[in-house]
């Protein structure tokens, strides 16, 4: 059930912007925040808050790939398979992960408590090959450090992104998504080596 | 040519991406300066530093800020294009991760300048990390009085908006962006009218690359000859040049524009051990990929494209001999036939076409009349797309063909995967596929 809650939240979004229909993309975050998939009520909701036709809701909803129309879990788990990925190593990642998980891009896994995608080019490629759990930063992962992630997360164990917090699940993330603000901007490292190669290498005074 | 950190001068301090540890290196100083110049002083300075768009087009920042009509009576819009997407580009991301009051001083000091009262950051969906660090940088703004009404006491005011995409490359393409923006399926407008005179909501509307807004404090608080002292003159200014692939160190280099492929391979240590470079691409998967001949060229904007190619992104990505062309490009193009966003015949069509004849090279079942056909339809999208992500998908295989056409020629009896052992490529080692 989309909860009043949930529809504060939506008059929420559509106050920040100059014409309502804006908070659309973030609204449809929110339905996926409450109910795992962006459902038909959902749908529903958006059109009411916004006064438009479900029918240009459905239109959005179904143009955009991070919306889901059916239950993706627990968690997101996402592998890009882009060429620079890819290539490095995703391709055996994927392959790894997708028989641990028992799924196929873009579909649940076996016991339905994961989801899992090919993802395309997630601007990490320096740390490739890269994985996203809820779309969090999973660097330089292997197709055995992939499958440790996942058995951790199976098993309800603490798993940290390697730039970013600790992981919640989906829809904790599609929360922070919708609202474009959470509470964890302090917690966790987002810069790391890679982030710091150049920089290093010119305050070492290497350079002639 | 030596790195010159300057948007990454201070990464090292875990403490930058909060108010008081951007503050302690002098962060907002231009901002207090700003607020004191007349509007059109400053978009003078930054056409005078020559500063060009870090989006991949390169168009001159000033220049595109001046055709915003004045005392025209509507409201301006600026609007920080963050949905870093394309294939290779990985230093939006950073920026915002790692020196996100960089990008907010930079966003209010250009909102001043086009006299926009509005900012908005649009942060692809894909990377909580970078939405909650600029989301953050804003709070702490906006309760410094940085953001609001009357900012220090200037008069001006300035709401700033963080907003998440939901998952579309196209919406990169900045028509496309506002489009998105206004809640509307992701798809680029006719130009004209351009984004300055009818942009968001109609009203006049500036658009830029994050890594563009990053520059422009250090601008006004360093000046144009400080700026112009680096790169070259069609060229002036620093990069954030994310060097990815097969070198030994991956990461983040800058240095002004100009400095060399080769240098930047040094500095990330070579090639990984055993390794020779095969190819590489100056600047994301939409810009022609080049070789070993072309690493001694300055990367700037006007040698890239003298030498067949694009600075685009300026994220160079490199590639080692045991990687298959034929795979590389068949990828690419995958992701354009996805990405499309099916607005236009020549495209929509076209990358679904494409995709087809080169998974059959991929898979050693092409055959030469087929590199024809290829070679055809790229020709039949580029330059006849609604959009430039048609160009950039009928750019990969034209590119490869010049340099490698001898790999295609294989592929029509022998897959990629027989000719070049994909386990080869990986990073990491004591896997069999
Ligand atoms: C398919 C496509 C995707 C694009 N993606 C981005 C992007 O993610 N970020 C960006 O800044 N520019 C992107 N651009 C370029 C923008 O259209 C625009 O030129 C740029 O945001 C202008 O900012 P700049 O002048 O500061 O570079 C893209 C263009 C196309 C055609
Ligand atoms: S070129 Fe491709 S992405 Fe651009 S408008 Fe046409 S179909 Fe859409
Ligand atoms: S190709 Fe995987 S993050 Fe860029």
């Amino acid at each position: 059930m989309i909860t009043e809650s949930t529809r504060i939240k939506m008059r929420e979004l559509a106050g920040r912007y100059p014409n309502p229909r804006s908070a659309l993309l973030p609204m449809l975050h929110l339905v996926q925040a409450e109910q795992d998939e962006v459902t038909t009520e959902g749908i529903a909701a958006c059109a009411q808050e916004l006064e438009i036709t479900q029918a240009e809701v459905t239109a959005v909803a179904t143009f955009y790939t991070m919306y889901k129309h059916s239950p993706v879990g627990k968690h997101h788990i996402g592998v890009c398979i882009n060429t620079l990925c890819g290539l490095l190593g995703g391709d055996a990642v994927y392959d790894r992960v997708a028989e641990r998980l028992g799924a196929t891009h873009n579909g649940p896994s076996a016991d339905g408590n994961f989801w899992l995608e090919r993802i395309e080019c997630q601007a990490a490629c320096t740390h490739a090959p890269v994985m996203t759990v809820d779309w969090e930063f999973m660097d330089d992962v292997t197709p055995q450090s992939a499958v440790d992630v996942i058995d951790k997360l199976a098993a309800g164990e603490e798993v940290w992104s390697t730039r970013g917090p600790m992981i919640r699940d989906f829809q904790a993330t599609e929360h922070t998504l919708a609202m474009a603000e959470d509470d964890l901007a302090t917690i966790g490292n987002c810069v790391d080596e890679k982030m710091l190669a150049g920089l290093k290498i010119a305050k070492s005074g290497a350079q002639q | 040519m030596k790195l010159t950190p300057v948007i990454t001068e201070h990464w090292d301090d875990p403490e930058l991406y909060t108010l008081d540890g951007y503050k302690s290196h002098g962060g907002y100083e231009a901002l207090a300066k700003a607020l004191t110049s007349d509007p059109d002083s400053i978009i003078a300075t930054v056409k005078d530093s020559g500063l060009r768009g870090r989006g991949g087009a390169g168009f001159p920042t000033g220049l595109k800020w001046s055709f915003v009509p004045q005392n025209d009576g509507k409201p301006h819009y600026l609007v920080v294009n963050a949905d870093e997407s394309e294939p290779g580009a990985c230093k939006d991301i950073p920026i915002m991760m790692a020196n996100p009051h960089a990008l907010l001083e930079g966003v209010i000091i250009s909102s001043f300048a086009i006299r926009a009262n509005h900012a908005f950051i649009y942060i692809r969906g894909e990377v909580p990390a970078a939405i909650r660090k600029v989301a953050f940088a804003v709070k702490q703004a906006r309760e410094a009085g940085l953001i609001g009404k009357n900012i220090q006491g200037s008069g001006f005011d300035l709401e700033v908006t963080v907003h998440a995409g939901a998952g579309a490359y196209i919406c990169g393409e900045e028509t496309a962006l506002l489009d998105s923006l206004e809640g509307y399926r992701g798809q680029p407008r006719l130009k004209p009218p351009f984004p300055a005179v009818a942009g968001l909501y109609a009203s006049p509307t500036v658009i830029n690359n994050v890594e563009t807004i990053a520059n422009i404090p250090y601008i006004i608080d360093r000046g144009v000859d400080w700026f112009r002292q680096f790169g070259t003159e069609k060229s002036p200014g620093f990069k954030v040049f994310a060097v990815s692939g097969h070198v030994q160190r991956p990461g983040i280099y800058e240095a002004p524009l100009g400095i060399t492929m080769r240098e930047l391979l040094d500095f990330a240590g070579g090639m990984r051990p055993g390794a020779e470079l095969k190819f590489w691409l100056p600047g994301g998967s939409s810009v022609p990929m080049l070789t070993a001949d072309h690493l001694d060229l300055p990367l700037t904007y006007e040698a890239m494209v003298e030498a067949g190619s694009m600075l685009g992104t300026g994220t160079p990505m490199i590639f080692d001999q045991t990687v298959s062309v034929v795979k590389a490009v068949t990828r690419w193009l995958e992701f354009y036939k996805h990405e499309s966003c099916g607005k236009c015949t020549p495209c929509r069509e076209g990358t679904y076409w494409i995709t087809g004849v080169l998974e059959k090279f991929e898979h050693g079942n092409g055959t030469t009349g087929e590199m024809e056909t290829l070679t055809t339809l790229c020709g039949q999208i580029a330059g006849r797309s609604f959009c430039a992500l048609g160009d950039a998908a009928a750019t990969p295989y034209p590119a490869a063909i010049k340099y490698f056409s001898d790999e295609f020629t294989a592929a029509t009896h022998t897959s990629a995967d027989e000719q070049f052992d994909p386990v080869a490529s990986y990073v990491f080692s004591g896997v069999r596929a």
